[in-house]
């Protein structure tokens, strides 16, 4: 119990950032009308994307010598790319399409 | 100076996704939202191959990461340009994976860190009540999970929508995949409370295990569901990309994790109502155990009749009111720029033409809406279902153009039909009802439709393109 309430106190600036998300998170979409639904959702998977920065610094941090750290923090950054990019041109070409009849 | 600027430049990527978020959530600013999201991210990005220092050492291995960064950039335009707007459901979830694989790879070299020792210099450590922090080890035993179920359940998402994959269940499946889970979970307790040394085989079976049940958890679920299944990765995606967040205390991979893992799983659910259904409903009742009643019912089909593409282009052209319903056909085919002829053909012979819009229709919420706004059809003629049904009473000529299950009358009148209580587009009140497919086959949920047997309903068969094309020129020449 005291190593739970001392955890807490340790963390309570992440702690209070999940909590303000969740809320944030629920706010922003709430009256998203459903013909966006689809690029709303391709949006939000190219920013989840930003898992992309932990690649970044596992990959960043693995020693010359250690291969196997090397090749899969290599694959992780190609693997994030992809979400990342991938995600951002998707959603810009579904978008650009509602935008051109105006 | 330099960790200031790199919290400067996370805090604008934070503040970005939330904003990029808001914004992507009206038709009018969505594009500048997604834009303004990619900028914040990049500047994030930037900033933490440049700035991030870690005890005061900087990141090396510059060549590998900046190597990744361009494999990964020019791989992944080239497929999100190349592919067709029919096929953006399954990009999407290919996506998806990719993100949960790599969440789940981070997990896999911090592990390895650990195991190795030394672990105050290769782990930025959460707190530390301990040496080798316990909560350390949660956190990338929880981003390992999460990651990998969510990247083996999109995978088999995009299998299923491309139909590379095929529905598949047996006896006792959830049973299965809930002590498959159970013994995942008890294993990763077992790390946790005896710390690594003791087990590294269980490690690597986690992470076997949470493919599996990655794999299980999606392959029963009917491809009707699938975007909810999707939409629920994708929120699960986010919350692994936050664990990353909490294990380098790393504020804007925490926002745009939980921010992407609340908003996702908000979206599932009104995905969910759209559909009349709850979300256990989706995930535990699945089409395939129900498989069996709708080949009962299948067997009380009767007749249908055909129509033929003069008859019908006779009908839609002295029709005063068509209202059009789209549906997979019409974006497998690529018919929407036809239609939109179709369309202008009809409204220059005093023709009112309206789109019926099935929250669901096609793959994906929204699906319908993004093919016909590429072929310019004006935003207005969308009209959503509630609207809808009640301009039905009014038409004419209902044009069905590769929709199904949407339209089965089933699931307001049988309930012993899987998709019983799902809301559908009441065409049957329209005067007269063309059927476009291309054969009498099922649709996704692998029910028949009784529509097709009813007296006002005639069936044009043929690719939808094909059909429409042939269908335009038999009304110019009225």
């Amino acid at each position: 119990m005291d190593q739970l309430l001392s955890w807490i106190s340790a963390h309570q600036e992440m702690i209070y950032i999940v909590v303000l998300m969740i809320f944030v998170g629920i706010e922003v979409i709430g009256r998203v009308p459903s013909v966006l639904h689809t690029p709303l959702m391709s949006g939000a998977n190219a920013i989840h994307g930003v898992v992309i920065i932990g690649a970044i610094i596992v990959m960043g941090k693995a020693e010359e010598g250690n291969t196997i750290a090397l090749i899969l923090g290599f694959l992780a950054v190609v693997l994030g790319t992809l979400n990342v990019v991938g995600g951002f041109v998707v959603t810009d070409r579904m978008l650009e399409m509602f935008k051109k009849k105006k | 100076m330099e960790l200031n600027l790199l919290a400067l430049c996370y805090l604008f990527g934070s503040v970005s996704f939330i904003v990029g978020l808001k914004m992507l959530s009206n038709p009018a600013s969505a594009r500048k939202g997604n834009l303004f999201a990619a900028a914040g991210m990049s500047i994030a990005i930037l900033g933490t191959i440049f700035l991030y220092q870690e005890d005061g050492v900087k990141l090396g291995n510059y060549g590998w990461i900046f190597g990744g960064l361009l494999l990964g950039s020019i791989v992944g335009t080239l497929m999100a340009k190349r592919v067709q707007m029919t096929s953006m459901p399954e990009m999407v979830s290919l996506f998806n994976g990719m993100g949960g694989a790599c969440a789940a790879l981070i997990s896999i070299i911090e592990f390895r860190h650990l195991v190795k020792g030394n672990p105050n210099q290769t782990i930025s450590a959460v707190g530390s009540f301990s040496g080798l922090d316990q909560t350390t080890l949660l956190i990338i035993l929880l981003g390992l999970i999460i990651g990998a179920v969510s990247f083996a359940g999109s995978m088999i998402a995009w299998g299923k929508l491309n139909g590379k994959i095929k529905d598949f269940s047996f006896k006792g499946q959830h049973i299965a995949n809930l002590l498959l889970f159970a013994i995942t979970i008890l294993m990763a307790a077992d790390i946790v409370i005896a710390r690594p040394e003791a087990s590294p085989l269980f490690f690597y079976l986690i992470i076997f295990f949470s493919i599996v049940y990655g794999v299980f958890f999606v392959l029963p679920i009917g491809g009707a569901d699938m975007p909810v299944v999707i939409s629920l990765l994708n929120s699960f995606t986010g919350v692994a990309a936050a664990c990353g967040g909490f294990l380098y205390s790393n504020k804007v991979m925490l926002t745009g994790g939980i921010l992407v893992g609340a908003a996702g799983t908000l979206l599932t659910i009104l995905m969910c109502k759209a559909m009349n259904r709850s979300l256990k409903n989706v995930l535990i009742g699945s089409f395939g155990a129900s498989a069996t009643t709708g080949q009962g019912s299948a067997a009380m089909v009767g007749s249908y009749k055909e129509i033929s593409l003069s008859d019908a282009a006779v009908v839609m052209g002295y029709a005063n009111k068509v209202m059009i319903v789209p549906g997979y056909g019409l974006a497998v085919a690529q018919a929407q720029h036809v239609c939109h002829e179709l369309e202008k053909t009809l409204e220059a012979r005093g023709v009112e033409v309206k789109y019926a819009i099935h929250p669901v229709a096609g793959r994906m919420p929204g699906h319908m809406n993004v093919l016909l706004a590429e072929a310019d059809v004006s935003y207005e003629k969308l009209l959503e279902m509630e609207i809808a049904n009640e301009e039905f009473k009014s038409a004419d000529v209902v044009l069905i153009l590769g929709a199904n299950d949407v339209v089965n009358p089933a699931a307001k009148s049988d309930p012993a039909s899987p998709i019983y209580g799902m809301p559908i587009l009441e065409v049957e009140e329209a005067k007269h009802v063309i059927v476009n497919k291309r054969s009498m086959k099922p649709g996704y949920a692998g029910i028949e439709n009784q529509l097709f047997f009813q007296p006002k309903t005639s069936m044009l068969f043929g690719d939808a393109k094909k059909a429409l094309q042939d269908l335009l020129a038999e009304i110019r020449n009225i």
